[in-house]
C-alpha cells in the first residue's frame, strides 16, 4: 500500500500543506534515545524515518576482546529490560558451542528466573503503553507489582536490574533460604492483580479509542519482516520458540501460547499486541507454578561451570524468547578464549523495522501508541 | 526437510552455484552471482519455503582474507533451518540485495555495510545504520585502525586500567 492510498484509506482525501518534523533523540515517549524524522501532511504522517544509533558503543567489538564469561554483563546491558533473558540465551549459545550439559536443578532455576523477567519486563511493557496513551495512573500499578519481582531478584542475586546471574554452565548464587515460599507468595499476590490491570486499562474505553484498529500489522508483513514476539503473536500467527524450538526445559511445561484475535478491532492493531503481553504474564505464572512445584534439590549450582570457556573452532546460531521476541546470537569461536566474532540479533531493532511500515497513515499522536505498542528497548536496538 | 535433502535440492536446481558445502556447521557457501536466483529460489519453492530471514551476520576471516555474510533462514512451515554463506573480496565487495525478499534484511544488509563495509547491490537505502554518516571506516572489520580524532575531540586508546 502506497504512502497516499494508507491516507486516504484511514482518513479521506485530505490536502494540507506538508511539514517536516523532527521527535527526538530526547523524547520521553520514545523510549530511550530514539530519532522519528516524520513528514506530515497536516496531522497525519505521510512518511517516517526511524533514526537509531544514538546509543551506539561497539557492543559486538567489545566482546571481540572479551572472554566468554566477561560478554555476560554487557548482554545485561543491552536489554536492561530482560537481563535474565539475556543472560540465559547468551549461556544457553555458549553451552551448546561447547557442548555442556548443565544439571538439573540449574535449568529449573534459570526457567523460574527468565519467567520472572518476562513478567516484570511486560508490567513495563504495559504500564508503559498506557503512559503513551495519556494514562498515568497504571504505571504506578504495575510498578508497584514489578518491585516484588525485583525484590525477588535482589534476594537471589544482590542486584535488581543488571544480575550477572545466570553463567555458562550455572548460575552465580544457588536459590536463597525459602526463595520457593516467597516466590508462591508473589504468584498468589500478583495473579489477581492482571484483573486489576484488564478493569483499569485493557477495557477502558479511552485506551481502546487509542488503540483499537490503529497500527494494523497484517501478518504476512510480520513474518517478511521478521518480527517476532508479541508484536507477531498480536498479528495472529502462534509462534513462540519456547514451544516451536524448544530450548532449556520449555518443553517440560504446559502452557498456551495468546495470540491477537482483533477482540476491539482488526487483528494485528495496537490493542492485540498489547494484550497479547497480558495474557503471556498470566501463561508465564503457570509455567512458574510448575516449575517451582518441580524444583529439584541439592546438587552444586556450580558444578558445571567450566573453569577454561575455550569452545571448539565453529559458528553457531543459538535463539530463544526473550519478552520481545526471537532473541539470537550469532558465535564463531576460533578455539581461542574470545569469540572471534559474536553477533546479536536482537528482536526490538528488527519489530523496530516494521513501524514505517505499520505508522504511516496515521495521526502524529497515533505514532506514540503504535511506537509504544511494540515496546522496544534502545539498549539492544542501538547495541 | 533435513539439511543434506535441502542441499542436494539447490545442487539439483543450481549446479554451479554451491562453492562448498559444509555438514558439520550445516551450512552451504553459495557464489555471489549466483544468490540472488537462489534466494528466490529458496523462498518461492514450495519444498523449500523459507519464509523468514532469523539473523543475518557479517564476519571478516582476517586481514587479506574475504569478508562474508551469513544468513540464517528458517521455514515457519516445514520447521527447517539452513544457513547460507556468501564470500566477497575484502575491496569493493559486492554481494546481491535480498532486501526485497526478505524485508528483516532491510535494515541487517545497512548495519553490515556500516560496520563491514560490504556493498549490498539493489539495496534501497543503503546508508550508515549505527554509526554517524561521516564516520569514516569500518570498524568490525579485523584491519581497522581507531582513528586519532573525530571532530577534533580526542579519542582515548589509554588502556591502563582497564585491560
Amino acid at each position: 500500500m502506497t504512502t497516499s492510498e494508507a491516507i486516504r484509506k484511514n482518513f479521506g482525501v485530505v490536502e494540507a500543506e506538508e511539514m517536516v518534523i523532527n521527535m527526538g533523540p530526547q523524547h520521553p515517549s520514545t523510549h530511550g534515545v530514539l530519532r522519528l524524522k516524520i513528514r506530515t501532511d497536516g496531522e497525519i504522517v505521510s512518511h517516517i524515518e526511524p533514526i537509531i544509533g544514538y546509543l551506539h558503543r561497539c557492543f559486538e567489538k567489545h566482546c571481540e576482546n572479551l572472554t566468554y564469561p566477561q560478554v555476560i554483563p554487557y548482554t545485561d546491558r543491552c536489554d536492561y529490560l530482560a537481563s535474565m533473558n539475556n543472560n540465559h540465551i547468551y549461556a544457553l549459545a555458549v553451552e551448546k558451542l561447547m557442548g555442556i550439559e548443565v544439571p538439573e536443578r540449574v535449568e529449573f532455576i534459570r526457567v523460574i528466573m527468565a519467567e520472572l523477567q518476562r513478567i516484570a519486563s511486560h508490567l513495563m511493557a504495559v504500564g508503559a503503553h498506557g503512559l503513551d496513551t495519556g494514562g498515568i495512573t497504571p504505571i504506578t500499578y504495575t510498578f508497584r507489582d514489578r518491585e516484588r519481582i525485583l525484590d525477588l531478584f535482589e534476594y537471589t542475586c544482590g542486584a535488581r536490574l543488571l544480575y550477572n546471574y545466570i553463567w555458562i554452565g550455572g548460575v552465580s548464587h544457588d536459590l536463597p533460604l525459602n526463595f520457593v515460599q516467597y516466590a508462591t507468595e508473589f504468584l498468589d499476590y500478583f495473579e489477581p492483580k492482571i484483573t486489576e490491570y484488564n478493569r483499569l486499562l485493557t477495557y477502558n474505553k479511552i485506551f481502546i479509542e487509542r488503540t483499537a484498529d490503529i497500527g494494523v500489522l497484517p501478518p504476512d508483513v510480520a513474518v517478511n519482516y521478521g518480527a517476532s514476539g508479541p508484536v507477531l503473536r498480536g498479528s495472529g500467527v502462534q509462534w513462540d520458540l519456547r514451544r516451536d524450538d524448544p530450548y532449556s526445559i520449555y518443553d517440560r511445561f504446559e502452557f498456551n501460547i495468546p495470540i491477537g484475535r482483533g477482540e476491539m478491532g482488526t487483528v494485528g492493531d495496537s490493542w492485540d499486541r498489547y494484550f497479547v503481553r497480558v495474557r503471556e504474564m498470566e501463561e508465564s505464572i503457570k509455567i512458574l507454578r510448575q516449575a517451582l512445584a518441580q524444583l529439584p534439590e541439592g546438587g552444586d549450582v556450580h558444578a558445571a561451570v567450566p573453569k577454561k570457556v575455550r569452545p571448539p573452532e565453529g559458528a553457531i546460531y543459538f535463539r530463544g524468547e526473550n519478552p520481545r521476541g526471537e532473541l539470537g546470537f550469532y558465535i564463531i569461536s576460533d578455539g581461542s578464549p574470545k569469540p572471534y566474532r559474536l553477533k546479536m540479533r536482537s528482536p526490538a531493532f528488527v519489530n523496530l523495522s516494521v513501524f514505517s511500515e505499520i505508522a504511516t497513515g496515521w495521526m502524529l499522536a497515533d505514532i506514540i501508541s503504535i511506537l509504544g505498542s511494540l515496546d522496544i528497548v534502545l539498549g539492544e536496538i542501538d547495541r | 526437510m533435513e539439511f543434506p535433502e535441502i542441499v542436494k535440492q539447490v545442487e539439483a536446481a543450481f549446479p554451479e552455484a554451491a562453492v562448498s558445502v559444509d555438514e558439520t556447521a550445516r551450512c552451504v557457501l553459495i557464489a555471489p552471482e549466483y544468490w540472488l536466483a537462489v534466494a528466490e529460489y529458496l523462498k518461492t519453492d514450495p519444498n523449500a519455503a523459507f519464509d523468514v530471514l532469523m539473523c543475518l551476520t557479517g564476519y571478516d576471516k582476517g586481514p587479506g582474507e574475504p569478508l562474508g555474510v551469513a544468513y540464517n533462514l528458517q521455514s515457519m512451515e516445514h520447521t527447517h533451518k539452513l544457513e547460507v554463506r556468501i564470500e566477497t573480496p575484502r575491496d569493493d565487495g559486492v554481494i546481491p540485495s535480498v532486501a526485497h525478499l526478505w524485508r528483516t534484511a532491510d535494515w541487517h544488509e545497512r548495519e553490515v555495510y556500516d560496520l563491514f563495509g560490504v556493498t549490498f547491490d539493489g539495496h534501497p537505502d543503503l546508508r550508515r545504520m549505527l554509526l554517524p554518516d561521516d564516520w569514516e571506516g569500518h570498524p568490525l572489520r579485523k584491519d581497522y585502525q581507531t582513528p586519532d580524532f573525530y571532530h577534533g575531540i580526542p579519542i582515548p586508546k589509554d588502556k591502563r586500567g582497564w585491560e
